[in-house]
């Protein structure tokens, strides 16, 4: 088996895992670094097609490199947006829970925002 | 079976461990853990597949930059563990594994039947590269082929910044983001924080400089003088800026508002948007790094930091 269909599969691996935690995990920060994950999986599912698409002298075609360098930026800033209101909401509700059932003790903000 | 492919197994079964690891481990912070070692390692995937401009970024933002904004958050909400311990029922949990593993076996099939002549860029990319006079084809592409999406991008952060900056509590607008963080002045960290920073700055303008040639660029250097502002401001000897001052939102618009004015320039004098003069090609894109460096560094230090906690 090539490098290309051994890294392959463990992308396609990364995606259905990251794909379950989102799905099954309860918790918001479970759930963001199983996106992560999912994310991680698709970028690297670009890059071996890319490696398939070496010619002219480049190891890997220069394109998707250049799409996936701008995805890794993209996807940190919106983890980190996403961090800051799960860190919001645990800040004006007491608990990260997504659940509406759950019992929630909202706690008075005294800022008011 | 040669070393390399032996090798490359080993690390495609590590990579897969961690991420089983990052999805079933029951505490948080062990998955956080996990997923910073997952993207160090899909760094070397990465160089693997030849991509080292990619592996470098994966490495400085992927696996150390999102690894800290994941492990202080999952820090921070140890206590809301407890809490929420509403797992889905076991038919969900069955339903759920069914379509992620069909979800994977499609897409692992699709990878291993894939055409044998694969279409490819790289050779256009390469005849163009005397259009701008860099080397490196990631950076022609990032730059000039590509322009447009690397300035919405920048366009994209920048929103962002507003996006966390707009969660903060009206009493603490204008202030300062994040905890005010105080470590010994004669720790480890406090050392680190006065002996790093002067070789990491020079390293962070050295991928900058090197990008246009050899793997490198923006990003990366921006992501590594980003690291080094925060190692200092973790180790309290330096404290993160108030939002409300202007030389810090001056720096946040330099990379996209330059960018932006030489795109209109090209619109101006030029054949299209962001079309470059071949005569003055690389010192514009230059001209763009460095303040998309600037801007890079402050925006990914500030997206660490979180939204304004304290007042100036």
């Amino acid at each position: 088996m090539s490098s290309v269909s051994v890294f392959g599969l463990c992308a396609a691996a990364a995606v259905g895992l990251g794909l379950y935690g989102l799905i099954t995990n309860p918790q918001p920060l479970r759930k963001i670094v199983a996106f992560n994950l999912l994310g991680s999986g698709v970028f690297l599912l670009f890059g071996i097609v890319g490696r398939r698409g070496a010619a002219a002298g480049v190891g890997n075609d220069p394109v998707p490199q250049a799409l996936v360098i701008t995805g890794i930026v993209v996807a940190f800033s919106a983890t980190a947006l996403a961090i800051a209101l799960l860190l919001r909401l645990f800040h004006a509700a007491g608990s990260t829970t997504l659940s509406s059932r759950a019992p929630t003790s909202p706690r008075s903000d005294p800022s008011g925002g | 079976m040669s070393i390399a492919t032996v090798f490359e197994v080993a690390l495609a079964a590590v990579v897969l461990g961690l991420a089983i690891w990052t999805i079933a481990v029951p505490e948080t912070y062990s998955a956080t853990v996990g997923f910073v070692a997952y993207g160090l390692l899909v760094a070397l995937i990465w160089v693997r597949l030849d991509a080292v401009d990619v592996a470098l970024t994966e490495a400085a933002i992927g696996g150390g930059l999102g690894g800290v904004v994941l492990l202080g958050a999952a820090a921070r909400l140890r206590d809301a563990e407890a809490t929420a311990a509403e797992r889905p029922d076991r038919f969900t949990r069955l339903i759920a594994a069914i379509l992620s593993a069909s979800i994977a076996a499609a897409l692992g099939l699709a990878i291993l039947i894939l055409p044998d002549h694969a279409p490819t860029l790289a050779p256009v990319v390469a005849a163009n590269a005397g259009a701008t006079g860099m080397a490196n084809p990631v950076t022609n592409v990032l730059m000039a082929f590509r322009g447009m999406d690397t300035m919405l991008e920048k366009v994209v952060l920048l929103l962002t910044v507003v996006g966390v900056w707009s969660l903060a509590s009206d009493r603490a607008w204008g202030g300062r983001p994040g905890p005010h963080h105080e470590a010994d002045p004669h720790g480890v960290l406090a050392f680190l924080a006065r002996l790093l920073p002067p070789a990491g700055i020079v390293v962070g303008i050295y991928m900058l400089w090197t990008g246009a040639d050899h793997p490198g660029g923006a990003f990366q250097g921006g992501a590594v003088l980003a690291s080094m502002w925060l190692l200092a401001i973790m180790a309290g000897l330096a404290d993160t800026p108030p939002v409300s001052s202007r030389w810090l939102r001056f720096i946040l618009v330099a990379g996209p508002g330059l960018f932006l004015v030489v795109g209109l320039g090209g619109l101006c004098f030029g054949a299209a948007f962001l079309a470059y003069p071949v005569a003055f090609a690389k010192p514009l894109i230059l001209g763009i790094e460095v303040a998309m460096v600037l801007t890079i560094a402050a925006t990914l230090a500030l997206l660490l930091a979180g939204a304004p906690e304290r007042n100036a």
